[in-house]
């Protein structure tokens, strides 16, 4: 029982990244690698401000701040300097691995045994095991997804979507499209920055190698979401998100029992997001078998070629 | 009288400061009046796509200045030129945002050239006026507002981008070729509404036809693009009267 409140709760607080990326993977259309920068940026940055006496919840706001930031220079790399976006993420990540490093003082791992976090509270102190990050998560995750599904509604958010949708035409309107670009990876970023500072908080410690396969992570969140449920609108599909984030811990869970150990997992979220990536093509194969199989992969193919669709 | 917008002497040029440097438009001159409704041509490389993309801004200009109602736009960017000029493609995926349903387009289109700000957008309040204004189309677009762009045929998704360009009233519109992609009695409809609506509102108009009788049938002004310049410029009675043997003579002379 305890390991599967353990699990709900780590879903919930990982499930910022997996909305973070949905910004920017699925309304951009934009593979944003600077997350495997920014996740250990967050990290870095709100455990050694705690160490150094400052409020935790300042602290993860500052590790926002910073994510912010990092998000801005992939950002400008991008709609400026016209570096190709996966490449501009790849330099970001990388710049970040040396500044993370300069901001933890030159060591590769901080532990926050003793200090005050967000989870020092004695409210959650008081809760039953794991409950406490079942609580905060789900707080974090609720405020993320309810602010982003108002923005969306908004004209300066339709304008962000119309510019992942259809960037000519965007512009053909009048929306300055680099600037939703800066927009949507500071925002995104941001919220990784963030998601690195509770999930240091909530380990305990931050490492310097905390943000590899952060982006597989997250985006097994989005297609398992997509996966389950299917056709969805927009703000359902944000909401499946965290649920997909649920999903892929209580598979993780499963993987864990059966033997492997948590060394695996990169290789193990890997395979299961290239299978899900693979499943358009799978399905053209598929395709000449016309049997009930073959539709259950049109209609998953369906689901994951959908972009932000609304009915 | 001060055209709407005027183009002095401009130079456009590609690839510049390579030894690949071409001229596209070379020392054109157009002034452009309030009601101008003017039908383009010019055959493949005269210059045509070029002098819509430096209206639009989307290419700069090496030498001359344009104006807007006297004022120098010149270096003025696509985003901000959008306040006055609205645009319909060619091609019927790049006017539409495909994963977006009809509505949602015509509200984006509904704030062309305006700042987005993080006021709540609105769209049902506007359903009824978007009814109103897709019913006007004749094609049954009317029914499908709430459908992904995607999903609509290609007369559809066109006559949607029309509508987009023109209901929030540009100084100037730019057609280009935005029937040639259809079938033709699709094509024939659209530019008939087309006519309807830029006669009826008086929009200043400018369009870029490869069909002759297009070009004679619309418009009150013809002119022909060739080699960056314009060569052939009617307007009024003189365009009424203008046949299709005279037009093509003339394209016998200057090829």
């Amino acid at each position: 029982m305890s390991m599967i409140v353990s699990s709900v709760g780590q879903g919930l607080l990982w499930a910022s990244l997996g909305v973070a990326l949905f910004l920017t993977f699925r309304i951009l259309d934009f593979a944003d690698m600077t997350v495997e920068g920014t996740f250990p940026l967050g990290a870095a940055v709100a455990v050694t401000a705690i160490s150094n006496g400052m409020n935790p919840y300042l602290a993860s706001g500052l590790a926002f701040v910073a994510g912010a930031i990092a998000g801005l220079v992939t950002a400008l790399l991008y709609t400026k300097g016209k570096v190709p976006f996966l490449l501009a993420g790849i330099l970001v990540m990388t710049a970040c691995s040396s500044i993370n490093l300069r901001v933890m003082g030159g060591s590769s791992n901080i532990s926050l045994l003793g200090k005050t976090t967000i989870f020092s509270s004695h409210f959650l102190e008081s809760l039953p095991k794991y409950f406490d990050s079942v609580f905060v998560g789900f707080v974090v995750i609720a405020i993320i997804t309810g602010l982003l599904i108002i923005f969306l509604q908004t004209n300066l958010g339709q304008a962000f979507i119309v510019t992942g949708d259809n960037r000519v035409m965007a512009r053909s309107i009048g929306i300055n499209t680099d600037n939703m670009t800066i927009m949507g990876l500071m925002v995104s970023n941001g919220i990784i920055g963030l998601g690195g500072a509770l999930i240091a908080q909530n380990n305990g410690y931050a490492d310097v190698s905390m943000g590899i396969g952060i982006i597989v992570i997250a985006l097994a969140s989005i297609i398992i979401g997509e996966v389950v449920f299917g056709e969805l609108t927009l703000n359902q599909r944000l909401v499946a998100v965290t649920l997909g984030s649920i999903i892929y811990q209580f598979v993780r869970l499963l993987v864990l029992q059966l033997g492997f150990n948590t060394n695996d997992m990169n290789l193990l979220s890997a395979l299961i997001l290239a299978l899900c990536l693979m499943l358009p093509q799978l399905n053209k194969g598929a395709s000449r078998l016309t049997s009930r199989f073959g539709n259950l992969m049109q209609q998953l193919t369906h689901t994951l070629k959908k972009g932000v669709e609304k009915p | 009288m001060t055209p709407l917008l005027s183009l002095k002497d401009i130079v456009t040029k590609v690839n510049t400061g390579t030894p690949n440097e071409v001229m596209i438009l070379q020392h054109l001159n157009l002034d452009i009046y309030d009601g101008d409704f003017i039908t383009v041509l010019g055959s493949n490389g005269a210059g045509k796509s070029t002098l819509f993309n430096t209206i639009g801004g989307g290419l700069p200009v090496d030498e001359g200045h344009i104006t807007l109602h006297g004022k120098d736009i010149t270096h003025t960017s696509v985003e901000k030129r959008t306040a006055f000029l609205a645009r319909v493609f060619q091609d019927p995926k790049m006017g539409t945002a495909p994963r977006m349903t009809v509505a949602e387009n015509l509200l984006l289109a509904l704030h062309r050239g305006k700042r987005r700000t993080l006021r709540l957008r609105r769209l049902k309040q506007q359903l009824p006026h978007f009814k109103a204004i897709t019913t006007t189309m004749q094609n049954g677009l009317e029914t499908r507002l709430n459908t992904a762009t995607e999903n609509l045929s290609g007369g559809q998704r066109q006559a949607l981008s029309f509508l987009m360009a023109t209901e929030q009233r540009p100084d100037l519109l730019l057609l280009d070729e935005h029937t040639a992609a259809l079938d033709p009695k699709t094509s024939a409809e659209l530019m008939h509404q087309t006519n309807e609506r830029v006669t009826q509102e008086n929009l200043t108009c400018l369009m870029i036809t490869h069909h002759l009788d297009d070009a004679l049938k619309y418009g009150n002004r013809l002119i022909v693009l060739d080699q960056g310049k314009i060569k052939f410029d009617v307007r009024g009675d003189e365009k009424k009267q203008l046949t299709k043997e005279k037009l093509l003579s003339f394209f016998d002379t200057i090829e």
